[in-house]
């Protein structure tokens, strides 16, 4: 009796330790490791900015001219807020200490310290400012300020351009620009970008004042909008055909061409995981694709392989025979992109229709 | 002593929780492989995995045949016979997002690769599914990527 008490309490005593061990050391482990911005870089940035920096889907961060032009509150505003529906993310689950991180090792291409920008607002006059913005900036960064179309050097932009002009209107430049910062970049444009220097082009630094008002005027008060909230709940576009499962593939068939779409190719849901034969014949899928529309789509965002190709699937169970599509509209909310949005609310009107088509 | 252990699991998990919410819904990498290295490794490493690539949707083909201009993209589907019977039985509103897949395009000399994460799948199939499934499958894809992204 007496051992096995003693052996309860070596039992009890030793997890205590294993449990105060563990502890510490979790503690401990997050307390000392610094976050590396280059590793943070690496995995959240490079993907689109490239590994140093040198742009592709993102914005080139290493060009000279930009870092130069931009304050690291900047860099890190632009990380916390992203640019709502202009493909850059919102981080907002990094700590302050990561995205200091990140801005430091960005910070560190250019080996110079980061500029230092007047908070001071800057007054000048909006209605001149409007008319200069029509005259000088609308031509790149669109008539209400709304940027350039497309991202993606792959299928919408010469290599030798690097950069897409920014919507200035948009809720996550405005909380990262400073007046200071837009006004800098008036003067002295960016090399090696489209941007000139209006005081070079001949404007007068009352001018470009009014120039700064009017784009400071496009905020309408309100924080950067959180487009990865799901405003679209229903996960697939779904209806219950009255036809055999065969029937209904022919239906889809015609369905699909009638939408000015080419039908690629017919297989099962198992075709190629399978052991040829073993395949479940319950469930087909039809791919088919609008190669123009395709085009378009991959220079507004050349990530879209996610939809790619356009599908419906066909399925048996219990005698009941369903077709099924993913929503367009529930995906598009991931890929923070409002052209996006657009081509996903046409996909969304194409595959309802198909559906309807073959089983009415 | 349970009672211990779980609230040691809680503890933990919540120090740990900052780093796993961090994880975005879209998954990319860059190589700086050549497209036809990075596809290579890429398809290797999901083999390694235990995946099978069921099929390889050539989109870059598809246009280039209409007459349009693009460089490298390719769609990889893959997964594991079991686990797709298991999901589309279970959870029928995921047969439309299965099986996963993976965009790898060329972009200049480099390749980059793109896919959903797939806890959003998990989002989709709802109490149906045990989510550990779409864990594994993410830790796999991160592992994948890792590998494309190291590859030299």
């Amino acid at each position: 009796m007496d051992v096995h008490m003693n052996s309860t309490i070596v039992y009890r005593v030793n997890s205590m330790r294993l449990l105060v061990g563990i502890i510490f050391l979790s503690v401990s482990a997050l307390a000392t490791s610094a976050p590396r911005g280059d590793e943070l870089y690496a995995n959240h940035c490079a993907a689109c900015h490239g590994d140093t920096g040198t742009g592709g889907v993102g914005v080139p961060l290493s060009l000279p001219s930009f870092l130069e032009s931009v304050d690291d509150d900047f860099l890190r505003k632009t990380i916390r807020y992203g640019r709502p529906g202009r493909v850059m993310p919102a981080f907002r689950a990094l700590s302050d200490a990561q995205v200091n991180a990140v801005v430091s090792h960005i910070r560190g291409w250019s080996g110079k310290p980061a500029p230092d920008f007047s908070g001071k607002p800057v007054r000048g006059d909006i209605e001149h400012g409007e008319q200069l913005f029509a005259s000088h900036c609308a031509v790149c960064h669109g008539a209400g300020g709304e940027g350039g179309k497309g991202t993606g050097v792959t299928f919408s932009r010469k290599r030798n351009l690097p950069i897409i002009a920014p919507a200035l209107n948009n809720a996550g430049f405005l909380a990262a620009a400073s007046d200071g910062m837009i006004r800098h970049t008036l003067h002295f444009g960016r090399k090696n970008t489209p941007m000139r220097s209006f005081l070079e082009e001949g404007l007068s630094e009352q001018d470009i004042d009014d120039l700064v008002s009017y784009v400071r005027s496009f905020a309408n008060g309100e924080a950067p909008p959180d487009r990865t909230a799901a405003t679209v709940t229903e996960t697939i576009i779904t209806a219950e055909s009255p036809y055999s499962l065969e029937e209904t593939v022919e239906n889809l068939k015609g369905a699909i061409v009638s939408q000015n779409f080419i039908l690629i190719r017919t297989d099962t849901l198992e075709h190629g995981l399978a052991t040829e034969g073993e395949e479940d014949s319950s469930e087909v899928i039809l791919h088919f694709c609008n190669f123009s529309f395709l085009f378009e789509a991959l220079t507004v965002d050349p990530r879209i392989g996610m939809f790619l190709p356009c599908r419906v699937t066909v399925t048996e169970r219990d005698g009941k025979v369903m077709v099924t599509t993913i929503n367009p509209l529930y995906l598009s909310r991931l890929f923070n992109n409002s052209e996006l949005d657009v081509f996903c609310k046409e996909m969304h009107g194409v595959y309802t229709a198909i559906l309807e088509d073959a089983t009415l | 002593m349970k009672k211990r252990l779980a609230s040691l699991f809680l503890l933990v998990s919540w120090l740990y929780l900052p780093q796993l919410v961090c994880a975005e819904e879209i998954i990319m990498t860059r190589s700086v492989l050549a497209f036809p290295e990075a596809m290579l490794a890429l398809q290797e490493s999901i083999g390694a995995h235990g995946y099978t690539v069921s099929r390889v949707q050539r989109i870059d083909i598809g246009l280039t045949g209409m007459g349009y201009k693009t460089d490298k993209y390719r769609v990889v589907f893959a997964g594991k016979i079991e686990e797709i019977r298991e999901l589309t039985d279970k959870a029928p509103q995921l047969t439309a997002y299965l099986p996963p897949k993976i965009s790898i395009f060329a972009e200049g000399e480099q390749t980059i690769l793109v896919t959903i994460n797939p806890q959003v799948y998990a989002d989709i199939a709802g109490d149906a599914v045990d989510p550990i499934i779409f864990t594994h499958w993410e830790s796999d894809l991160r592992s994948i990527f890792s590998d494309v992204n190291m590859a030299r």
